[in-house]
């Protein structure tokens, strides 16, 4: 029986991250993780497609009303990263609901990310949240890519 | 071992209550110092002062939810802070706690650029940077 749950917890370990719809593949580049978390969470690119990874780098001068411009060589590298790591690349279910040929740019507006996060207002104004875009404040294991916790 | 007599020689030359200093920061505030002597050739030093009025004073011209430093940093500089939009956890920006601040002339420039368009919708001058960096310096 030990060995069962052994085995079983092996395959588990070795199986795609993306098998399940609330795992998504940890950011591997460390200049991606230092840069996009400098000033929020750094959002895994699964949850986006490429094109919209491709028009955020595009507008960093004005991202979301900040000024988070990069050196042109920095941006390029975590461009080229983003966007071979994008939900639509990678597969998984995160780009299943997203209406074809729509460039979302905000993935708490994404029909996966809506879907699950029906909660009342409460849960939205609660001083530890700031922001929808905070996801670490109820998903411990958010920036590891685990967001199977609720 | 050959290091150890300069490195001595440059402690002893530091003013008291300055061993946090940083090669590296002092190379920024250099920097800035050079840059606010060429806008205003009056230019006297920085002051932590002036830096300490900048970190408390509330703007406008920025974004409504950052007006004013401490709205991430909150009013103690020693204590870790979190960024009023996005809820990210902020270390420390006081040097005596968190001796890494000011030390990467890329680093500063950067968060400068984006810190002071939203709290005060303008970029910093040179001189508000290094009064800024020097009021730090000093917590």
């Amino acid at each position: 029986m030990r060995i069962a749950t052994l085995l079983a917890s092996l395959l588990l370990a070795a199986s795609p991250v993306l098998a399940d719809d609330d795992r998504v593949q940890p950011i591997g580049d460390p200049l991606v993780r230092k840069e996009c978390g400098s000033c929020h969470m750094a959002f895994q690119p699964a949850f986006l497609p490429a094109r919209s990874w491709t028009r955020l780098m595009d507008g960093l001068a004005n991202h979301f009303g900040d000024d988070a411009t990069l050196p042109p060589d920095t941006a390029q590298a975590i461009r080229a990263y983003l966007t071979a790591n994008a939900g639509d690349v990678v597969g998984g279910k995160h780009m299943r609901r997203l209406a074809p040929g729509s460039t979302p740019l905000r993935i708490t507006e994404t029909p996966n990310f809506t879907r699950k996060h029906a909660f009342p207002d409460t849960v939205w104004t609660d001083p530890k949240v700031v922001t929808k875009s905070n996801c670490p404040a109820c998903h411990r294991g958010a920036e590891q890519g685990l967001y199977d916790d609720e | 071992m050959i290091w150890s007599i300069p490195l001595i020689a440059v402690l002893a030359a530091l003013p008291a209550g300055a061993m946090a200093a940083d090669a590296r920061r002092d190379a920024i505030l250099a920097d800035y110092a050079a840059e606010a002597r060429k806008a205003d050739p009056a230019f006297m030093g920085f002051s932590a002062q002036r830096g300490e009025s900048l970190f408390r004073s509330k703007w406008t011209g920025g974004d409504e939810r950052t007006p004013s430093c401490t709205a991430c940093h909150t009013d103690t500089p020693k204590m870790p802070g979190r960024n009023a939009k996005t809820g990210r956890p902020i270390e420390p920006v006081a040097v005596s706690v968190n001796p890494r601040r000011f030390t990467d002339r890329e680093e500063t420039d950067k968060h400068f650029v984006r810190d002071c368009k939203s709290v005060m919708g303008r970029d910093c001058t040179p001189l508000e940077r290094g009064d800024y960096i020097t009021f730090m310096g000093g917590q």
